[in-house]
Parts: structure tokens; C-alpha cells; sequence
């Protein structure tokens, strides 16, 4: 340890000056810099949802919200995000009690409702770019698909995630590592459900009052 | 004072402050199954109203957007609280410092840029449909 006592101006105070770096237990800042990125991350969806709001209304004579929406589809979609936040928080639960087993059962079940919502996500894609509501529409139409694809493409690397950590754990167990890359995993997928929030309230609810 | 020598006061300070049984050192809280259900049953109840709102026109619409907006505000708040642990202990209060920053931008891009655009689009020149045809 490096500090140095030094004596100033007759007083005897010693003022420590700490010169080496600590030896720091590896991860041990990994929680806060990965709510960095989700915070990053966080407003790379605020400008997403700005350019929205200010193109959401420029429809160039094409379909509205009202046309394209169906909210059922929207309901059932956020159904399954919802059921997908609640199975990750069971898997955690079972990881705090050390249960390889029954994390790993929680976790799938969590892809599978994950894997849900991208189906019927693209489904309504599908259909949309079907009807000739496609990104080049319109500027609502652009933005549309730029905020609502952005999610759906976190979700996406999401789930890659979440197999890869199925995979390690399945090899190593729940060793300290796996541990932290699950609870990383866990505040990106709570994240993205909030960021949901935020789509289904001003996309999709707020779209079919116009 | 003198200073510490080595790691451990850093990463298991915060534990004890909040009095959780952390064996991960990682200074954040983990939630029960109580609470867990909890935040879905409020999210569950939080979403379903204003689907239900908007599904069925039971207010005139300006009304019901302001209730669906207030509505995700809680949704965002309980979710914040009960799935992504927030509290402004967990990093020692890095976490919420973080989050207070990003309100901010947060809040300043979004009115400014829907204030911005919004007059630009009311002051604009009006333009006939010829005009509008020319345009790139």
C-alpha cells in the first residue's frame, strides 16, 4: 500500500495519497456500468420516440393508425411480454437459491414467451408491409417501424442472450460469472419491457384515438 | 482515517446498508416471489385499463388519452421499483444518479423536439398542392 504521510505547515496532519490502483474483485462493476448502457440506450428510444412524435401525424395519404392497428394482436403481444418479465424474475429467484434445474426451466420458458412476441410482432409486420403499408410509405410509417423494429430487434439479441447463458450455465453451472451475465440479462429484459410500456401507450393506444 | 487497503469495504459496503442477504456482492436488491407477483398483478390491472379505455370509448377521447398516459407513468414507476429493483441505494446511489440524468435529457429532446417541430409546422410558409409536387 502507497501512502505517503506528509507534513504540512508545522501542523502535523497527514494528508494519504493513494498511488496504486486496488485489486478489485473481477465484475465488481459490471452491474454499474451495464445500467450505463441501459440508460444509453434509454434515450437512443427517447429520439426514437421524438422522430415519432413529430412525423406520427404525416401520413402523405396513406393509411393511419386507425386503418392498420389491431389492438387484440397488440394486447395479446404485450400479454406475452409481461408473462416473460414475471418467468425471468422467477428465474432469478431460483438462481438466488442456487436451483440449476429450475433456473434453467424458468429461463426457457422465458424464450418461449420471448420467441411469442417476435412472431406475432413480424406477423403484424408481415401483414402490414402486405397491405402496402411499407416503411416507404409514409414519414408515420418510417418512424413506425424504426422505433417499433428497434425493439423488436433488442428482443431479438435478447433472446440470443438468453440461449447463450442457458448454454453456459448448462456447462459451468451458476458460477459467480453466469450469476452477473444473468442479472445483466435480467435488467435488459425488464428494460425492454419498459421501453413496451412506452410503445403500446403512445404507438399504439394513443394512435387509435387520433 | 487511514486508507483501506484492498477491495472488499467497496463492493460489500452497500450490502450491509441495505440489510439483504447478497451473496454476489453486487450491491443491488433481488426481490421475493411476493413481490415479483406483485408487480405483475399491478402491471396486469395497469395495462388492461387503458386497453379496455380505448377499446371501448367509454370517455371522450382527449380524456382518455391523458388517462392512458398517466396510466403508463405508474406502469414505468412500478416496473422500475418492483422488476428492475430501483432504490437510491443499490451502487450507491450511482444507479438512480444515472437515472436522474437521463430524465433530464430525456425530458429536454422530447418537448423540445415535439415544441420545436410543432411551430415549425405551424409557421411554415402554406404551400399549394403544385408546390408540394416540386418538392424533392
Amino acid at each position: 500500500m502507497s501512502a505517503n504521510s506528509m507534513t504540512a505547515g508545522g501542523e502535523n496532519l497527514d494528508v494519504f495519497y493513494d498511488l496504486d490502483e486496488h485489486e478489485h474483485p473481477e465484475g465488481y462493476s459490471t452491474m454499474l456500468g451495464f445500467w450505463m448502457y441501459l440508460m444509453s440506450d434509454c434515450l437512443i428510444f427517447a429520439m426514437l420516440f421524438a422522430t415519432y412524435g413529430v412525423l406520427g401525424h404525416s401520413y402523405a395519404g396513406g393509411p393511419g393508425p386507425r386503418q392498420l392497428f389491431e389492438l387484440p394482436l397488440v394486447a395479446l403481444n404485450t400479454a406475452m411480454l409481461l408473462f416473460s418479465s414475471i418467468t425471468y424474475g422467477f428465474a432469478m429467484l431460483a438462481m438466488n437459491q442456487n436451483k440449476v434445474a429450475q433456473t434453467q426451466i424458468w429461463l426457457f420458458v422465458t424464450a418461449l414467451f420471448g420467441a411469442a412476441f417476435l412472431t406475432i410482432e413480424l406477423t403484424e409486420f408481415a401483414s402490414l408491409i402486405h397491405e402496402g403499408a411499407t416503411p416507404q410509405r409514409s414519414a408515420f410509417l418510417s418512424s413506425f417501424f424504426t422505433l417499433v423494429g428497434t425493439h423488436g430487434l433488442h428482443v431479438t439479441f435478447g433472446l440470443v442472450w438468453l440461449f447463450t447463458l442457458m448454454v453456459q450455465i448448462g456447462r459451468k453451472g451458476l458460477i459467480q460469472a453466469n450469476r452477473r451475465r444473468l442479472m445483466c440479462l435480467s435488467l435488459f429484459w425488464h428494460f425492454l419491457d419498459v421501453i413496451w410500456i412506452g410503445v403500446f401507450t403512445f404507438v399504439y393506444l394513443m394512435g387509435m384515438l387520433r | 482515517m487511514t486508507t483501506q487497503d484492498g477491495a472488499p469495504a467497496h463492493s460489500h459496503g452497500q450490502d450491509v446498508a441495505h440489510g439483504h442477504d447478497d451473496r454476489h456482492g453486487d450491491g443491488a436488491s433481488h426481490g421475493t416471489y411476493g413481490s415479483y407477483l406483485l408487480g405483475f398483478g399491478l402491471s396486469v390491472v395497469l395495462t388492461a385499463i387503458p386497453f379496455w379505455l380505448v377499446m371501448t370509448h367509454v370517455l371522450p377521447n382527449q380524456a382518455t388519452g391523458y388517462v392512458i398516459m398517466a396510466f403508463a407513468a405508474i406502469q414505468i414507476i412500478v416496473h422500475m421499483i418492483l422488476f428492475l429493483h430501483m432504490d437510491n441505494k443499490s451502487e450507491g446511489g450511482w444507479n438512480m444518479m444515472a437515472l436522474v440524468f437521463t430524465l433530464v435529457v430525456l425530458i429536454i429532446t422530447l418537448s423540445g423536439s415535439l415544441w420545436v417541430m410543432y411551430n415549425m409546422n405551424t409557421n411554415m410558409m402554406p404551400m399549394s398542392v403544385e408546390d408540394m409536387r416540386q418538392m424533392p
